[in-house]
């Protein structure tokens, strides 16, 4: 059986683990540049769990002594208006934009992926009452999306109040028309496919087909742009944070350190909000990058590339091995 | 044989703009008993797609009846027809694209049983291995997805998926035209056998007509839209009533270069389906038409027992009295192009003095 050989397969010892990671990489075919952007997403996931605790000064507590120290080599990249050490605080901020962004995609797309089925599937349906519904979520979404992203943010965090889980609501509300609209063109497509008839044929009901048939196959695009969008989403909440509507200081955050050290990049002291504009940057970088690779490995043509060792030649020989010995059997 | 699908006066009109409408299939009627292979036959564009994607109702017909076991299914509502389903299924033209790619062999045959229910794990899996083996295929398949199986491996999980719930009928769209020869016979063998061990009626719809005489017990031969001729396969391969039967099967090649090739052949092409005339559809086209054909379309008339034909000419044609009686003539324009001629000026106005044959005083005069 082939899943028992997979298990015996397994690496025991870190070496061999270690050997299987670098197969699994060569398997991928990966490119420099997404290797580089996987540790550092792997780097930005860690912070986000660990970040605070690894932190060499205290990340919240000010210490107007130390007020706007150019970097040394104590503190690396310098000390902020309050005096807070800026790696610190870097290190820690991951855990706030990443957590806010994460979660808001998360319900982005828990909210948008469903409606988006639904909208694209029903869209023209021979029945009345399902067109209508497709129709109307259509038309809802322009309306939504008619405003500005960030100034929509903005006016829902002022109206709600600026705390998380406003600031996760907003964010997971102007992404959502993303994912809605992504998985609805998808699924416009697929539900024309013979696959998408033949479930039909074997006794699947409308909504099974979507979910059960559809969706599974819109997923490469989806994970594309969830990573995409988590960047952007890091962006927005960092954005709203430097304007004042999110995040506020003392609390770690890139977008309030960038705004609190804004006003000194005219007195000659860059470090306070250069370094956390750069961090912002390479973070919404990698998770498109990531987003992009993952996307192609679960493309179901990679993955049998890999399976095979992603030598074509490997499989027309098994292909035809199966056939012979098939005949064999048969005869 | 008992009666399985009664097929009665079928039409599907598909709507181009509000004065078009493209006729896939007029007034087809058939019937196919259980345990019964029915040959479905025409070129492309004849609407024999369209007649089996209209009996799953993948589409809605745009009117006529289809009875499958007795029960009336045309206007069934989705929730009562997919209790059905499982008795009706269907195997489709392109094996590769009809596979969900993200779902395996496993998944992709156990499917049909999980929604059709009442069938534990251990009497589902029992059922998966059976039918696998049916059309050769093992465990180790079960894991693979479409693309890490070759196209026979991908048509005969299609056929797996098809009859894996022991249905009374699966249509058989085109099976074997995306394969090639050898693949061919074998998918031909496999669904020979199974008709032998289950007993399921086929609906063979295909262009490929030596594989259709060798799976059908009876055929039915379409031509724009509707059923030309029909009757059992030896009395359709025997002698054909109906000058488009003939014409399509002199153009079989047989493998075998004692056979004598008796070539009669069409002017032109299948005219487009759109907004079409009553009349015979093959008019225009046929060596032996004549103007009173494009009065009305012909009945299907039982030429002899159980052998039916749609041709006004049929006995002058078959006695071999009626051939060539507007020969075509040397130099003159595309058959499909005259039909026009001297009918429509005003859609054609060039046509009508390049064809004297098809302008003649006496074609003008019978109208």
């Amino acid at each position: 059986m082939r899943e028992i050989d997979i298990a015996e397969a397994r690496p025991r010892s870190r070496t061999a683990g270690l050997a299987a990671a670098a197969r699994l990489v060569r398997g991928a075919r990966l490119s420099p540049l997404e290797v580089v952007a996987l540790v550092i997403f792997a780097v930005i996931l860690f912070l986000a769990l660990f970040g605070p605790r690894i932190a060499p000064y205290p990340t919240e507590t000010a210490n107007p002594l130390l007020r706007l120290l150019a970097p040394s080599r104590a503190h690396l990249l310098g000390t902020d208006v309050n005096g807070m050490d800026i790696w610190s605080r870097l290190l820690a901020a991951p855990r706030t934009d990443v957590f806010i962004a994460v979660v808001a995609t998360g319900l982005s797309v828990l909210v948008g992926a469903p409606l988006g089925v639904i909208a694209g599937y029903f869209e023209g349906n021979r029945r009345r009452l399902s067109s209508l519904v497709g129709e109307g979520i259509m038309r809802l979404l322009d309306v939504i999306q008619a405003f500005p992203v960030f100034i929509f943010a903005m006016v829902l965090v002022a109206i709600r109040g600026a705390n998380v889980v406003n600031i996760v609501a907003a964010v997971a509300f102007v992404n959502m028309p993303v994912f809605l609209r992504l998985v609805r063109g998808e699924v416009l497509q697929l539900r024309d496919q013979p696959f998408a008839e033949a479930a039909r044929v074997v006794g699947n009901s409308d909504l099974q087909i979507g979910f059960k048939h559809l969706l599974p196959n819109a997923l490469p695009p989806l994970v594309v742009q969830i990573s995409v969008t988590v960047g952007f989403a890091i962006l927005l909440t960092a954005g709203l944070s430097f304007v004042g509507a999110g995040i506020a200081p003392p609390t770690p955050e890139l977008g309030n350190m960038i705004s609190e050290g804004a006003k000194f990049m005219i007195t000659g002291q860059w470090w306070p909000s250069l370094f956390p504009g750069i961090a912002l940057g390479i973070i919404v970088f990698t998770f498109g990058v990531v987003g992009e690779t993952v996307g192609r490995l679960l493309q179901p043509g990679g993955r049998a590339a890999r399976e095979r060792g992603g030598d074509l030649n490997v499989g027309a020989q098994q292909a035809v091995a199966d056939m012979v010995q098939e005949k064999r059997g048969v005869s | 044989m008992s009666e399985l699908l009664r097929v009665e006066g079928l039409v599907k009109h598909f709507p181009l703009d509000r004065h078009r409408y493209v006729a896939a299939v007029n007034d087809v009627s058939f019937v196919i008993g259980r345990g019964e292979t029915l040959g479905l036959v025409g070129e492309s564009g004849s609407g024999k797609t369209t007649v089996g994607r209209c009996i799953l109702r993948l589409i809605e017909p745009t009117a006529g009846r289809v009875w499958f076991d007795g029960r009336d299914i045309t206007s069934l509502p989705d929730e009562q027809l997919r209790p059905l389903r499982h008795r009706l299924q269907l195997v489709f033209q392109e094996p590769f694209a009809s596979l969900n790619p993200r779902r395996n062999v496993r998944q992709t045959v156990e499917e049909p049983l999980l929604l059709q229910g009442g069938m534990s794990a251990r009497q589902r899996s029992d059922r998966l291995r059976e039918t696998l083996a049916l059309v050769h295929l093992g465990d180790r398949h079960l894991g693979r997805y479409p693309n890490q199986l070759t196209a026979s491996e991908q048509q005969r999980v299609g056929i797996a998926r098809a009859i894996v719930t022991h249905p009374d009928l699966v249509v058989l769209d085109e099976p074997t035209s995306s394969l090639d020869q050898t693949v061919r016979a074998e998918i031909l063998d496999v669904l020979v056998d199974l008709q032998d061990r289950l007993g399921t009626a086929y609906l063979f719809i295909s262009h490929d007509l030596t594989a259709v005489e060798s799976v059908s017990h009876r055929i039915a031969i379409m031509y724009l839209g509707r059923i030309v001729e029909s009757g059992s396969t030896q009395q359709i391969f025997g002698r054909q009533y109906h000058p488009y039967s003939r014409a399509l099967l002199s153009a079989v090649l047989y493998p075998d270069p004692r056979r004598k090739l008796e070539p009669f052949t069409l002017r032109g092409e299948i005219p487009s389906a759109i907004n079409p005339r009553d009349e015979c559809a093959l008019y225009g086209r046929c060596p032996i038409g004549l103007p009173s054909c494009t009065e009305s379309a012909p009945p299907l008339e039982e030429v002899e027992a159980g052998h039916f034909a749609a041709c006004f000419r049929w006995r002058e044609f078959v006695s071999g009295k009626a051939t060539a009686v507007t020969p075509p003539v040397e130099g003159a324009p595309h058959p499909a192009v005259s039909r026009w001629a001297g009918r429509d000026p005003a859609r054609r106005p060039g046509d009508k003095a390049a064809d004297p044959e098809w302008c003649s005083p006496v074609t003008k005069q019978e109208r």
